[in-house]
Parts: structure tokens; C-alpha cells; sequence
């Protein structure tokens, strides 16, 4: 049973932050590696960063199926179901988005659907929170949306997820899309990114 | 503490409850503070409902309902369910459910459930008076046999 006393307030403006949080994140994966602040947005429950709780709380509603990583306790399911009404799934496989409180709980890349041939955008959609986050440094990131080539720092991702992305871009049109929250930043990385170290 | 049978019973009288009622009430009240978990929001919800005979399900429609969750400063949430299009009304009756899983709960029922389900009570009373008033009686002649 939902306890409504563990659920803090959503959006207190929903149409208006909801709009402004979805263009964050349009912008993030229409401009891969760069930061995104997302400014005033509603305090997130314990363990979730404010900018992946307000991504979710944008784009998340009753027909869509919704996987957190093991850390993420009974009251951000509480908050989420109670705010978007969305379908809480217990496999990574089933799941539409994906709340990954830090990389050490993220799955394999493969273990989320990918979408199909036909439907490629009926893939999962990842939301990764990181300790830190950066625009210098790091990986070099070029593909569709970036203009030439451009630098990220994802803090806590090392070659084994590099491995990861690099086989989910071989079966483009299908495989995952990933944001990235540390805080209030916001970052994307679709699909057709390639990252290199 | 209080029962949940007791909780839905009151929420229903809330959400039959007149507008003028529940702003009377409120007006009463000293100032209470709250924060909103959702705001006044309304919507659709389908009817559904049993055919009779086999029993089986089907919709019977679509209705307007306003619907809000409020939290009062001592934690107890209030949520209200109300038909209709009017954010006040859903926004009172939250209020009213908060307050009466609290402490004032039997100030709150003498003075706005007691009123309502009189209200309630006195329209349909009214209403059975009206259908009362239309009713038609039919006397019929005995045949005699044979005829």
C-alpha cells in the first residue's frame, strides 16, 4: 500500500516545469554531450538526483513500465507511481525507462529491450546517475548532433561500458538511449553517439 | 485511529457534499496550513458497471471528476475524489478528509458531516415526495363470471 506520508510534492507547476524539464531533455540527446541545467525543479526523493527525478516525472505516465536498480527504495517507487502513475517492473527486459541510482547498479546494456526493426523507438530508456558529470576531458564523443567531436566526462564509466556502447550501436536502428544525471545537470547520449576513450 | 469502512463512508459524503456547505464549514476554520501533493486536477474517469442477470461488466460512461491530495502540517494527507469541474470543492473535501484523520475529527463531523448528511437526507426525502406526488392508483372491476 502507498504510504502518503513517505511521498513529497511533484511539480508545482506541472505544465509548465513539465514542459520546460522535456525540452532539457529533447535538447540533451538532439545535442549529445552537453550539459543541460535544469534549474528549479521539485526536491527529489532520498537517493534520486533532482534532474533524473524531474525527467521522470516529465516523461513518465500511466502506460509506461518503469525498472530501478536495487538501491532505490520503496519510497521512490512510492513517489514515481504516485505522481506519474506509471507500471513498476521487476526486469530490466520489460521495462520502457530505466532509473540507475549509480553505475556500479547498471545491468548489462543488453539486458534492456532494444526496440525491433519495425519499431525501433519501442527501446528502453535509460536514466544513469553519475557522482560527476563534465563538458572537458574524458571520452570523445562525435556523431549526429555533435559538431565535429566533443568532451565528456562521465564519472565512474570505464572501458567495460565503452565495450557496452559500442555493441549497442552495432544494432542501430535498435539498442538503448542513455541520460546521464549528477544533480541538476542533465546530459544525453543516443544511440547514434560514438564514444571513444 | 479509524476504520477504513468509516474513511470510505465519509469520503463519499464528502464528494456528495454541496459547495455551500463545505464553504460555510471552511469559513469557520481557523487558518490551516497545508502543502499540495497534487493539485486540483480534473479529468475522466469510465463508469463501469455490472449488466443485470449474467452480471457481467461493461461501461456504462464517462464522468468529470476533480481530484486532489493535500498534506496538513501534522502529516495527515488529505485526499478527495468529487464529480464535477469545481477545483474549490475537491480542494475542501481534501481538507475536510485530512482533518478527520486527526485529532478535530469529531469536530468535523458535528459540524459539516452531521449538516450534509441532513442535506442529503432532506433531498431525497424531497424527491420521494415529488415521485410520491405523481403516483397514479388503478382500481379494477371484478368480472362477473360468464359475462
Amino acid at each position: 500500500m502507498l504510504d502518503l506520508a513517505e511521498v513529497s510534492p511533484g511539480f508545482t507547476d506541472a505544465t509548465h516545469e513539465s514542459q520546460a524539464v522535456f525540452r532539457h531533455g529533447l535538447d540533451a540527446l538532439a545535442r549529445p554531450g552537453t550539459i543541460r541545467e535544469c534549474g528549479d525543479v521539485p526536491a527529489p526523493p532520498q537517493g534520486v538526483h533532482a534532474a533524473a527525478n524531474a525527467l521522470l516525472l516529465a516523461l513518465l505516465d500511466q502506460d509506461c513500465r518503469l525498472w530501478l536498480s536495487p538501491s532505490l527504495n520503496g519510497a521512490v517507487a512510492g513517489y514515481l507511481r504516485f505522481h506519474t502513475g506509471c507500471i513498476l517492473v521487476g526486469e530490466p527486459r520489460h521495462a520502457d525507462f530505466a532509473l540507475i541510482a549509480s553505475p556500479a547498479e547498471l545491468p548489462p546494456l543488453g539486458s534492456f529491450h532494444p526496440g525491433t526493426e519495425e519499431y525501433p523507438d519501442r527501446s528502453a530508456t535509460l536514466v544513469l546517475q553519475l557522482q560527476a558529470l563534465q563538458d572537458a576531458g574524458g571520452w570523445r564523443l562525435s556523431g549526429p548532433g555533435v559538431r565535429g567531436a566533443t568532451r565528456l566526462q562521465a564519472a565512474g564509466l570505464g572501458a567495460d561500458f565503452l565495450a557496452q556502447w559500442r555493441h549497442n550501436a552495432r544494432s542501430f536502428p535498435c539498442g538503448v538511449d542513455l541520460f546521464l544525471a549528477s544533480g541538476s545537470r542533465l546530459c544525453g547520449l543516443p544511440r547514434t553517439t560514438r564514444i571513444e576513450s | 485511529m479509524f476504520q477504513e469502512s468509516e474513511r470510505r463512508e465519509w469520503m463519499g459524503l464528502l464528494a456528495r457534499a454541496p459547495l455551500a456547505l463545505l464553504e460555510a464549514w471552511a469559513a469557520r476554520l481557523p487558518p490551516q496550513e497545508q502543502t499540495w501533493l497534487r493539485r486540483p486536477e480534473t479529468g475522466l474517469v469510465m463508469v463501469r458497471a455490472r449488466a443485470g442477470g449474467t452480471g457481467a461488466q461493461f461501461n456504462l460512461g464517462e464522468m468529470t471528476v476533480t481530484r486532489c491530495v493535500l498534506r496538513l502540517a501534522g502529516a495527515a494527507s488529505g485526499v478527495a475524489y468529487v464529480p464535477g469541474r469545481s477545483a474549490r470543492k475537491a480542494a475542501l473535501a481534501a481538507l475536510a478528509d485530512a482533518l478527520l484523520q486527526t485529532t478535530a475529527r469529531e469536530s468535523v463531523r458535528r459540524e459539516l458531516l452531521g449538516p450534509v448528511r441532513a442535506h442529503l437526507d432532506e433531498e431525497a426525502a424531497r424527491r420521494h415526495r415529488g415521485a410520491q406526488a405523481t403516483r397514479v392508483e388503478f382500481f379494477t372491476l371484478a368480472r362477473e363470471t360468464g359475462a
